[in-house]
């Protein structure tokens, strides 16, 4: 199968749903910029001109309400947030008014909207440029929540997102932009509530979402290094959130170690281990370990940074540490971005 | 303009008032369990707008949303089994008083947090533009939102996209109770700050229907062959409690003068007088109105509840 960066698939997405149809429009601050965000939408602009792809004034919060109201008249809006942690200033329109569209207007239909949040990692983009709000979002009932952590899945994600009847964010992480793989030519969906086994093992299951998903696979290599199977579950979304593959997994190892881009304290990571704990009890063996961020904001200064990121070390050892079996692995393995030079 | 289109008018803000009174009698028997904003007092301003509306042109709310989706068109029967919380509401007993809609009638949502729905009609009115319909949108909101951040966002927005939205702000001199003097700059009027943005903006006393009505015609016109947006300031006052069924200038924050000063300013008593309505017409008309609540309240009361088991039907 052709091959695609993560971008690329975003990109090819996003005209092929716009080709097939014409409702969709892109928006948000830059789409139609030298930059295209990061190259996934100047594609759909040189495609479809200023008609179906159109810059937007800052106000995120009314850009959010417009795009509710032209969905409420038949469009698609795909809105693009640069960084996700603008989205703060979406919340109201979104949790207050798409998420709850179809419950609280009688069941009528809800609003096909859609989000993109991307989410900056590294390079010192500090406490308000790299937060990754999935924990947020996936608290209210209504949305859907999607985290691609591949090329594939970021196509099929979207265009699940694009062909779906109700409100839809999707977290790209940033470092995943340039990370390549197999992307089907045609549109084919991915339902929002399937994970994915990334890699299979039996000793230990590590659960991870977005970028940690892919270092958990690079965990899982370090790992095989000291005789240990780590099986690797990719969530793809958190909401819905397929908790049948962390148990089907869980029943094999009876052990598990969640990965997560956000911090531990009601975050995805602890609503992992609840499933565990409330469903998957008799099939543990050892006590869950949650490998997430330090509590505190992200920080600029490398060596800083450099601690505060989950990597395929941390995660390893956590693996490790819930086998009882080995002694500190210490650093050693590329960050996912050391290639990276800036400037975003 | 003919006695027949006015004398609607008229008949129109009759029904409003007929149907509200009615519902702020039957409140206290605790049948209703539904925060509700009763516009009681107001009901010119959204007859006036809504007169100058086709069906197809879409109609959003706040709070305060009543009488903007009886005079869209909104299905009376829904609305009175909505505040009775019966499957058969308009949102099936799940949105409650301040969430009206009935989308046949181009009432597509009402909301309680304010300037929500100001944005959306704009969006709205920008799928209206792609796809070649010369149709308008419509916002209803307080002066309370003129404080919020999306006012503004909204508004330029509109502008830059010439977005075919009609901006009404029902301004009745209260945030719940707080006064506009205390809240916004008397030296700049809202349909200054409204107007601002670079759009046409009138200022109408929103008790008289006939005004509104006329400048209504004018903004809608404006709208409809693509000039962008207008915006309506419409001076008005909310006779009842902020939110319930009862009468509160006895708690202080308004005196019984200033409520009694703006019912002799009663839209229909004033509509009533420039038609030279005589009285035993007035009554007809009431008792028309009156009727047909009758019959949407008891209707309501023996519609069936939502089943429990359909609690979360609708999240997804």
């Amino acid at each position: 199968m052709r091959r695609l960066s993560y971008g690329q698939a975003i990109s090819e997405a996003t005209v092929q749903c716009m080709e097939a149809d014409p409702n969709i429009f892109v928006t948000g601050i830059g789409v139609d910029d030298f930059k295209g965000i990061f190259g996934t939408t100047a594609e759909a602009f040189r495609r479809f001109g200023p008609a179906r792809v159109f810059d937007i004034p800052n106000g995120e919060n009314a850009m959010t309400g417009i795009a509710i109201g032209a969905a409420a008249a038949g469009k698609r809006p795909l809105v693009v947030h640069p960084r996700n942690d603008f989205m703060f200033l979406c919340m109201d329109q979104l949790f207050n008014l798409a998420a709850k569209w179809r419950y609280m207007f009688g069941n009528r239909g809800g609003v096909p909207v859609v989000f993109r949040g991307i989410v900056g990692r590294g390079w010192g983009q500090g406490a308000t440029h790299s937060q990754s709000l999935q924990a947020l979002f996936a608290h209210f009932p209504g949305l859907y929540v999607g985290l691609p952590a591949s090329p594939a899945d970021a196509k099929g994600l979207l265009v699940s997102a694009l062909r779906g009847s109700g409100p839809v964010v999707l977290l790209e992480n940033r470092a995943l932009y340039e990370l390549e793989g197999e992307v089907p030519e045609t549109l084919e969906a991915i339902p929002f509530g399937k994970g994915r086994v990334v890699r299979p093992g039996t000793d230990v299951t590590i659960v991870g979402i977005s970028l940690m998903a892919y270092e958990a696979a690079r965990a899982a290599e370090i790992l095989v290094d000291h005789n240990v199977s780590a099986e690797v579950i990719d969530l793809r979304s958190v909401r819905p959130l397929d908790d049948e593959i962390i148990l089907r997994s869980l029943r094999k190892t009876g052990r598990l170690v969640v990965a997560d881009t956000s911090w531990a304290l009601c975050g995805v990571s602890a609503e992992v281990a609840a499933i565990a704990a409330e469903k998957g009890w008799h099939y543990l063996k050892a006590p869950v370990r949650r490998v997430t961020p330090p509590d505190c904001p992200a920080p600029v200064s490398k060596p800083l940074e450099d601690a505060f990121h989950p990597n395929p070390m941390t995660i390893a050892q956590a693996c490790l540490d819930v086998l009882k079996a080995g002694a500190p692995l210490g650093t050693g393995v590329a960050d996912v971005q050391a290639s990276f030079a800036g400037p975003y | 303009m003919t006695i027949g289109t006015s004398e609607q008018l008229l008949r129109d803000m009759v029904r409003i008032r007929r149907i509200e009174e009615t519902l702020a009698d039957l409140y206290p028997s605790q049948e209703m369990r539904t925060p509700t904003h009763f516009s009681i007092g107001q009901e010119a301003v959204a007859v006036g707008v809504c007169s100058a509306l086709r069906r197809t042109d879409a109609v959003y709310s706040g709070h305060r949303c009543h009488a903007h989706y009886l005079a869209k068109g909104g299905d009376l029967g829904g609305m009175v089994a909505e505040l009775y919380g019966r499957e058969t509401g308009c949102a099936r007993g799940r949105g409650g008083s301040v969430h009206l809609n009935d989308p046949d009638a181009g009432v597509v949502a009402s909301s309680a947090i304010l300037g929500q729905t100001m944005a959306v009609a704009v969006g709205t009115a920008l799928a209206f533009v792609m796809d070649g319909r010369d149709d308008v949108a419509v916002t209803f909101f307080g002066d309370g939102t003129v404080e919020e951040g999306i006012f503004h966002e909204t508004l330029n927005f509109a502008v830059m996209r010439r977005a075919p939205v009609l901006f009404v702000c029902e301004n009745n001199g209260f945030s719940t109770h707080t006064r506009l003097e205390v809240r916004q700059p008397a030296s700049v009027p809202i349909h200054v700050r409204g107007g601002s943005y670079g759009m046409p903006s009138r200022l109408v006393d929103g008790n008289d229907v006939f005004a509104v009505q006329e400048a209504a015609r004018e903004a809608v016109a404006h709208c409809r062959r693509g000039a962008g947006p207008f915006f309506l300031e419409c001076t008005t006052y909310r006779w009842r409690e902020h939110v319930g069924p009862l009468w509160d200038y006895d708690k202080g924050y308004r005196s019984k003068a200033e409520v009694d000063s703006w019912i002799a300013r009663c839209p229909i008593r004033r509509a009533a007088d420039r038609l030279a309505t005589t009285p035993a017409r007035l009554a007809a008309l009431e008792r028309e109105c009156q009727l047909e609540v009758d019959a949407a309240v008891a209707a309501a009361r023996t519609a069936p509840f939502p089943a429990v088991e359909d609690l979360t039907l609708g999240t997804y």
